[in-house]
This record gives structure tokens, sequence and C-alpha cells, in this order.
């Protein structure tokens, strides 16, 4: 009972994390209409900096700065949001899916990276040694994970309320008016290129956050955590959860994740050992499989606005 | 005192002269129609004006100033208001939403004030509001102003487009083919809130192939072919006049 709370408690964690990216995504894509495929890129600069900035040094990269935990997370933000303003201006000329195309690149530029400037993110081998929240208590697993549940819910509280304010605010306006007509935006003086740096820059911002939050909760990141599967799971649990709605991104991520977890207990329940390895790509088929059904029922998703 | 003016107004498209030469000045508080055959410029003429287009050559002058380099979103805020000949409200947004738009200089609009300043936005976003609903009061759809914008007739989008350049109050307003598509008893409320916002010191530059609503509109006619000007006058002079004539029928009469 006890080792099931515990558990509850980690599963939470982790989805909630899934919906800070969420959350980022929807001030993207739900409100601004940017077609940002490139999340798993914004995620991992946000991880890395954090991480290399926070842990003890190491041997084969820069390191040793031994910042505290939140400064690493600022930075993390700050670092994302910059890396996402600089990909706003560079594609301030392209739409759709000329702009998914390159968010896309632009997510296996910054993989390649990690796997690659070793001086840096240590390469293949990641980063380790990152320091976790509450390490103090790291001997008792339920208080531990309950702090941490704690910490990751504050912090998507936070950027759930901001988020709230944001979008009703004059400011959410203009992005929805972009995401409509940005030429009749533009004749109305609104400055079509300012604003979708902004919704680059603090989605970014977001993302990165989230990625340092997630990096410091495991406490080990290497690049093989930030592969396109990851943008796809983003943009699955939006499309669940409602495009456009802030409370839908963070619903939605916690139905996915719990798909996702689910089916993979269930495939390395029934599948023998030797076929296990493939039967994991069963996992994408679930998921895959879930949003269509869901998307037929409820085209959008469980708090998205009618069409 | 001319409110707008433009001096030898140039627009090349390749070698094609859309506006050759154009000079306008529209005085305060006046109602200029701006009319012509198919092709004669008129909107390339409205582009210019409104910044959407960059002129080869020449200059434009609001209230004074020189906005000839100012960009399209500027403009707004300097004081020229424009509607298209179709109008394009934003679909998905309310009404309300629409108009509240076109307001200049929003502080809430700026994204770290909601944060440092959200009282003042607030503040701001009440008066808007207020202003706002007056004006859907004004063009008669008050009542759906909660709804989507795209539920509104064309007739309808044209007066949404009347009230959303209000609400930047705009020292001169440009009106392109206010008429086209709205039927008979909405073109009579358009005519008259026209007349009110001009009564309230307002200046329009219109494009109308409606001869009726621009001769009851307008004290002086501006007439363009082929990117020049063709003739100037009141519309019972212009009505008589033997170039207008053969300007519109021409090669055919």
């Amino acid at each position: 009972m006890i080792d099931l709370l515990g558990y509850g408690a980690f599963f939470l964690s982790t989805a909630l994390i899934f919906g800070l990216i969420a959350l980022g995504l929807n001030l993207q894509w739900g409100l601004t209409g940017l077609f940002n495929v490139g999340i798993a890129g914004f995620v991992a600069v946000g991880a890395y900096t954090s991480a290399v900035l926070t842990s003890p040094d190491a041997a084969d990269r820069v390191g040793g700065f031994d910042w505290p935990i939140l400064a690493g997370w600022l930075a993390a933000s700050l670092v994302a949001g910059a890396v996402a303003a600089f990909t706003g201006y560079a594609t301030l000329r392209l739409k759709s899916d000329y702009l998914a195309i390159t968010t896309f690149g632009v997510a296996v530029v910054v993989q390649l990276v990690a796997l690659n400037a070793q001086g840096l993110t240590g390469g293949p081998f990641g980063v380790a040694f990152i320091p976790r929240p509450f390490a103090s208590v790291q001997s008792d697993p339920v208080l531990f994970n309950f702090a941490n549940l704690g910490v990751v819910v504050a912090v998507t509280l936070a950027v759930y309320l901001a988020l709230e304010r944001l979008s009703r605010s004059p400011w959410g306006r203009v992005l929805r008016a972009l995401r409509e007509d940005e030429r009749a935006a533009i004749a109305l003086g609104k400055s079509a290129q300012s604003y979708r740096v902004q919704a680059f820059a603090v989605g970014g911002g977001i993302m990165g956050l989230a990625g340092a939050v997630q990096a410091h909760f495991i406490g080990f990141i290497a690049p093989d955590n930030y592969l396109p599967t990851l943008t796809f799971e983003v943009w699955a649990m939006l499309m669940v959860g409602g495009s456009g709605s802030n409370r839908g991104a963070v619903l939605g991520a916690v139905v996915v994740w719990a798909i996702w977890v689910g089916s993979g207990a269930l495939t390395a329940a029934v599948v023998p050992g030797d076929l296990q390895a493939r039967a994991a790509s069963l996992q994408i088929v679930a998921i895959g499989v879930m949003l269509c059904l869901i998307l037929l029922w409820r085209p959008q998703g469980f708090f998205g606005a009618r069409k | 005192m001319a409110v707008l003016e433009a001096r030898n107004l140039t627009k090349r498209f390749g070698g094609m002269a859309a506006v050759d030469g154009m000079s306008l000045s529209v005085a305060q508080g006046e109602v200029l129609g701006l009319i012509g055959p198919n092709g004669a410029g008129k909107t390339t003429m409205f582009d210019l004006l409104a910044g959407s287009v960059r002129a080869t050559s020449g200059s434009i002058h609001l209230a004074g100033q020189d906005v000839t380099q100012a960009p399209a979103h500027r403009r707004l805020a300097g004081g020229m208001g424009r509607t298209f000949q179709i109008p394009r409200p934003f679909p998905g947004l309310s009404l309300l939403d629409n108009v509240l738009l076109a307001r200049q200089s929003q502080t809430g609009e700026r994204f770290w004030a909601n944060f440092t300043a959200p009282g003042r936005v607030a503040a701001e976003e009440r008066a808007a509001r207020d202003k706002a609903m007056a004006l859907l009061e004004l063009v008669a759809l008050a009542r759906l102003a909660d709804q989507p914008a795209q539920v509104l007739s064309g007739g309808q989008r044209k007066l949404l487009e009347l009230a959303r350049v209000m609400m930047a109050d705009p020292k001169v307003i440009l009106l392109d083919e206010p008429a086209a598509g709205v039927n008979p008893a909405l073109l009579e409320v358009l005519i008259d809130r026209i007349r009110q916002i001009n009564a309230g010191g307002v200046t329009f530059v219109l494009i109308e192939h409606n001869i009726d609503m621009v001769s009851r509109l307008c004290g002086r006619i501006v007439v363009m072919a082929q990117g020049k000007l063709l003739y100037e006058g009141r519309p019972d002079q212009v009505a008589k006049e033997p170039r207008v004539i053969e300007a519109y029928l021409g090669g055919v009469a």
C-alpha cells in the first residue's frame, strides 16, 4: 500500500513534468498557431543547462559550478527561451509545414550536439550526479517521492496560473489574432514579428524549465532522452487534452502518460523475454491507436473549444 | 488644412505603373470619393496610403508628418485607419475581441505588464471594453458581441470593420468599397454611421462604385484612370464630365 502511494507520487510527478512541456506547446500552437515539432530540442537545452551548472566537477567535461538547483532552473528557462527566440526569429518568414520542418531540424541539431560535444555535455554518457531536491530524505522513498511531487506540483501550478493570466490578457488576444489571420493583425497595428518571437521564447522557456525539473528529478540525463519520440508524446498529450486549453494540456499529459506506462507494463507482462525489445515499439502503437479513438470520439480533445 | 496629402506618388510593379504620379490632398473633416474604372489603381493608391505597399517614389504626409517610410502597423497609431474591399475579421474571435484588438498602445499587450502592472492593465481593459461595446452599439451589432465573427453576413462584416477601425481613434479612415455586397437596408445604416462619425471630425476617403452612395456622401470626387488623376470636382460636375464617361465606357461606347 505504501509502495503504491510512493509509486503514485512518482507517476504523477513524471506526468506533470510532461504537462509543463505541453503547457509550453499550448502557448505556441494552441494560442499562436506556431507549428513547433522541435520540442525535444528545447527540453534538452534546458535539461543540459541546469545539469551542467549544478552538478559536481566531472573529469571529461566542463562542470563543477555547483550552482543551487533553483538558479539552475532559472538559467535553464532563460537559455532555452533564448534558443527558442532565435529559432523564432530565424523562421519569421516560414509558416505551417515549413516551420515544422525547420523546428524539427533544430531539435536534431541540439540532439547531435548533446551526443558529440563531449567536453560540454558528456557525449553519449550524458551528465550524472545531478543534485536532486530533498536528497537528504532519499532513504525514505515515500517521503522523498511526495516531497518531489510537491515541487513539481508547485512549478506546474505557477506556470499554469501565469499562462491562464496571459491567455486572458490583451497579450494573449494578440496571439490569438495572429493565429487567425496574420495580415489582418498587422493592419491593426500589431507587430506580428515581435509577437511570434515572444511566443516562441516564452513557450521554449517553459519547455526548458520542464527539461531542467525532469533532469533533477531523475538525477541523470543522456542524449537518448531527447529523441523525436518525446516531441510526438507531447503533441499527443496536447491533442488529447484539447489544443488551446491550459487545463487540457495538463490533463492530456496525465492521460497519455498513463496509457504509455500502462501499455509498457502490459507488454512487459505478456511478451516473452526475447521479444521484449521489439515489443517496446507497441507503446508507440498504443498511443497512436488511443489518439485516433479519442479524436474520433472528441475531435477537439477533452477541453478544446469546438470549432 | 490638409490632413492627408500625397505628392507625386508612383508605384511600379515591374514595367507597369499601377499608380503613376498621383497627387491628392484631403482636407480635415472632408468626405472624399475616389472613383475610376477597374484597374485604375484605386486600391493600390489605398495600399500606398495605408503603408501595406511601399511607394516607388513620391511622399505621403499625415497631419503634417512625413509617413512615407512608416510601416503599415505604425500608420494606424499615427491616425490612418483602413478597411478592406473584402473584410477580414478574425473569424474565430468574438466581435468584442475583434474590436478590442484595434485599440492602439494597450499596456496589457506588453508581456511583462500583465505581471508588473495588473491593475493598470485591468483598468485600461475595462475602459476599452466600454468603448468597444459603444462602437458595436453604433453599428447595430452589440447583441452579437460574444459571438464569433464567422457568424456575420458580408454586410455585417463591413459594419464590424468600421467599428474596429474606429476603435483606434483615427483622424482619417480609408474605406475600400464599403457598399459592395451590402443589402440596401444595411447600406442606409452604413451611410448614416459614416455621416455621424464624420460629424465628429473624422475625415473619410472612400473608393466606391455605387455612384448614388458617393454623390450622397462626398463633397468632392477624384477620378483616376490608368494610375493618373483624370478629373476632380463636385459629384454633379463629375457626372457630366465627358472625359469621365469616356474612361468608364471607353472602347465600348
